[in-house]
């Protein structure tokens, strides 16, 4: 009985947006620079990675790019014409095997070269979480700072796009947001990507970049071309607001934007709109200080619900603003299920979800 | 490179060497029509840490010859099929197509007992159909519709059915899963074994070589079959694996090479292989093949390798094209029997075509339906406003 009442109440939703909702579940907002600044020049987040890693390679020469199917361009073309520039003992293929990549990478990073490795999904991360979490966070750790692999940058395609199905969907973040040592950073279009992927690269800790796939293409912005980093650990506030924060990440943000205009419009809310960037270590300061501002906080990921990222964030502001708050903190996540295959567009933290989430916090 | 290139010279001796085998073969004739045949294999089986073969001399039945024709030949219809249905946008996601490889996954079906397992990676939508699923039921999966073998909820690479453990997403994830199985066959005292396939690419992950060490410490009816088309995606197998004789990877583990383009060589390095395993351990079986398309449908196929390459393998080499010559040849099947499976195959496959796009996918609540047995929580989490009790279903096959 329930069942059916949703199943025709989330259809009817589906049905009225229809026209929005053919293409993909969000609806793009690039980031502008200040005019005039810089040179700039129009980038997809394919390009803009590419673009990082060629000025990676160029001001690095200990710096090596690797992984499967990298030397003709990578499956999402981030690599395209690097092993032409660079040659093919610093940008090439790896065999079929992430655990080897991963240790590989922590190996050339041990010796104090750089290593930018691809692995090709997130969803195939997993052979290689033993390398990431007992080698690569805690190389530093166990050797009393005598050793470290901190030159060490995972680059990983991960969210959903569409049509992945089970094992080309899933978002790995809150795993290794699990691990002291490491660093984990999630872009939400090309300029971020740029200035995340150097400062990654530059950074002394190991990095994993979790790039959704699904903005390679649908990302465009006037990238600066000039050599450029973006602070870790550091969040951004894309949109100031008083009465709720809405955070999010990746392509996450992009519906928040929408759904902050959307409560503008109809319900004649502010929200505060956060791109939290890092995920580890995270900006608490920026954002308890809007926890505080606005008393509401929603949080949305397309990662499942149960230790989603989601909680740890619930959790420590709940501790650090909890007499500051008019709601308890809401999370909008994908669905405690396998990342499915038909049902993608129910499954996913939507506009209409976190409309929906957003009226009940500001109702309470 | 330089291997592909001398197997692809070596073709037109193969050729030669068929015909001669069907001049040379034993035919036994009834009424002008033969019955059974004897036939020679086309290519020497290799071996390794073997002191004997599988049979090179193995006799072919006109029923089995029609029955392995009609096989490959509706494989290939499906295929064809996923292709365009893919190209039209119906079929989303991820296709991976298994054209130019279709007498491997038959050879071994046909040396399969009812006792045999077999587990695979995601170029399946051929081994599911053998193993019993209609073409509907693959290519409903693959258009995401209730009639799919997995109603819709898998895609791709996420078939099943009785004795048939799945495609595999992950690559080379299957292996240890395939042994996992042979173990409990040895268990159980079943006398059956697993095929634990994987392709050229994923013979470089490491739990394969986990895979093979302990199958081989506990002796286990395991064969681990390298299904090698020469290239891993878009890498081509010299530039992967450091050593390309696949069959003799399993170091200790004996290793048959088999040319995984002649069914009958498939068939009979397979029944060796099942009676190998089944008495002394695992073993190692190499079947050289060959794909048409490329890694999945966003690769064209053709940068990493030449048109010519692939046109060469299409117009001399073809499992399914070799097969049928050298059955009319021995006149185990007429040209009009040809044309009448064919006519059947398309009709089959093109009613299933129709069907897979017009079905309707499963309701909404399968969205959450099967997440876990006897669910462990009643009510499902972050679905938000929405109230909704876990869903179980289905008993799997293997309970």
């Amino acid at each position: 009985m329930k069942v059916s009442t949703l199943t025709r109440g989330l259809l009817s939703a589906i049905k009225s947006n229809a026209i929005c909702s053919t293409r993909s579940h969000f609806t793009y907002y690039p980031t502008k620079l200040a005019q005039g600044v810089r040179d700039v020049q129009k980038m997809n987040m394919f390009q803009a990675i590419n673009n990082a890693m060629d000025l990676g390679l160029e001001q690095d020469s200990s710096a090596l790019l690797f992984g499967e199917d990298v030397g003709f361009g990578g499956v999402f073309r981030c690599s395209m014409n690097l092993r032409d520039k660079y040659g093919k003992d610093r940008v090439f293929n790896t065999p079929l095997c992430e655990q080897g990549i991963a240790g590989f990478a922590i190996g050339v990073a041990n010796t104090g070269a750089t290593a930018i490795a691809e692995i090709q999904f997130a969803d195939y991360i997993f052979p290689s979480f033993d390398q990431i979490v007992n080698e690569a966070a805690k190389y530093r750790y166990r050797s009393g700072g005598l050793f470290d692999c901190g030159s060490l940058t995972f680059r990983v395609p991960c969210g959903a796009v569409g049509h992945g199905a089970l094992y080309h969907s899933q978002s790995p973040e809150a795993y290794f947001a699990h691990t002291p040592g490491l660093r984990v950073v999630i872009p939400r279009g090309p300029i971020k990507a740029k200035g995340l992927l150097l400062a990654c690269i530059k950074d002394p800790n190991p990095c994993i970049m979790f790039e959704p796939k699904t903005l390679y293409r649908a990302a465009v912005e006037e990238v600066p071309t000039e050599s450029y980093t973006e602070e870790l650990g550091k969040c951004d506030i894309l949109r100031e607001g008083t009465d709720v924060t809405l955070i999010g990440w990746g392509t996450q943000v992009h519906v928040l934007l929408e759904v902050a205009d959307l409560a503008k419009k109809q319900l004649d809310i502010d929200c505060e709109v956060i791109d939290l960037v890092s995920v580890l270590p995270w900006d608490t300061k920026t954002i308890c200080n809007s926890a505080n501002k606005t008393g509401r906080v929603l949080i949305a990921h397309e990662a499942p619900f149960t230790q989603g990222f989601g909680s740890e964030l619930a959790a420590y502001i709940q501790e650090k603003c909890f007499l500051r708050l008019e709601a308890p903190i809401k999370r909008v996540t994908g669905w405690d299920t396998p990342f499915p295959h038909v049902f993608e567009p129910f499954y996913l933290p939507d506009k209409h979800r976190c409309l929906a989430a957003l009226k009940e916090i500001v109702n309470y | 490179m330089l291997r592909t290139l001398s197997r692809v010279s070596e073709l037109p001796i193969i050729v030669k060497q068929l015909q001669k085998n069907a001049a040379q073969a034993g035919v036994a004739k009834t009424n002008n029509y033969a019955t059974e045949a004897t036939v020679q294999v086309n290519r020497p089986f290799k071996l390794h840490r073997l002191e004997e073969g599988p049979e090179t001399t193995v006799k072919l039945t006109k029923d089995e010859a029609l029955k392995y024709y009609t096989q490959m030949q509706t494989i290939r219809r499906i295929e064809t099929a996923a292709g365009n249905l893919y190209k039209e946008k119906i079929i989303r996601g991820f296709c991976h197509l298994y054209s130019g490889q279709e007498a491997c996954a038959v050879g071994m079906k046909a040396a399969m007992r009812d006792v045999d397992n077999i587990i695979s990676a995601y170029r399946v939508h051929g081994w599911t159909y053998l193993m019993g699923v209609p073409p509907l039921g693959v290519l409903g999966e693959l258009t995401g519709v209730q009639s799919g073998c997995a109603r819709g909820k898998g895609g791709s690479m996420h078939m099943y059915c009785p004795n048939f453990f799945g495609g595999n997403g992950i690559v080379g994830a299957q292996v240890p899963l395939g042994t996992g199985v042979g173990l409990a066959c040895k268990y159980k005292g079943n006398g059956g074994m697993c095929l634990a396939l994987y392709g050229d690419g994923a013979a470089n992950q490491g739990q394969v070589f986990e895979a093979y060490n302990m199958a081989y410490l506990w002796k286990l009816p395991v064969i681990f079959v390298c299904e090698n088309n020469n290239y891993g995606m878009g890498t081509s197998s010299e530039r992967a694996s450091c050593n390309t004789d696949y069959y003799t990877r399993g170091d200790a583990l004996p290793g048959i090479w088999v040319d995984g383009m002649d069914v009958l060589a498939v068939r009979s390095a397979t029944e060796f292989a099942i009676k190998y395993v089944n008495e002394q351990g695992p073993l190692v079986m190499e079947t050289n093949t060959y794909r048409y398309s490329g890694h999945s449908m966003s690769d064209p196929g053709t940068s990493y390798r030449t048109r010519e390459e692939i046109q060469e393998v299409r117009q001399k080499r073809d499992p399914i094209t070799s097969f049928k010559e050298l059955c009319i040849e021995l006149g185990l099947i007429t040209t009009d029997e040809v044309k009448a499976i064919d006519l059947k195959v398309r009709k089959e496959v093109d009613e299933a075509t129709a069907q897979a796009k017009g079905g309707a996918e499963l309701g909404l609540s399968h969205l959450w339906t099967d997440v876990y047995s006897n669910n462990l929580e009643p009510k499902l989490r972050g679905t938000n406003a929405y109230d909704i009790d876990h869903i179980q279903e289905r008993k799997g096959v293997n309970h």
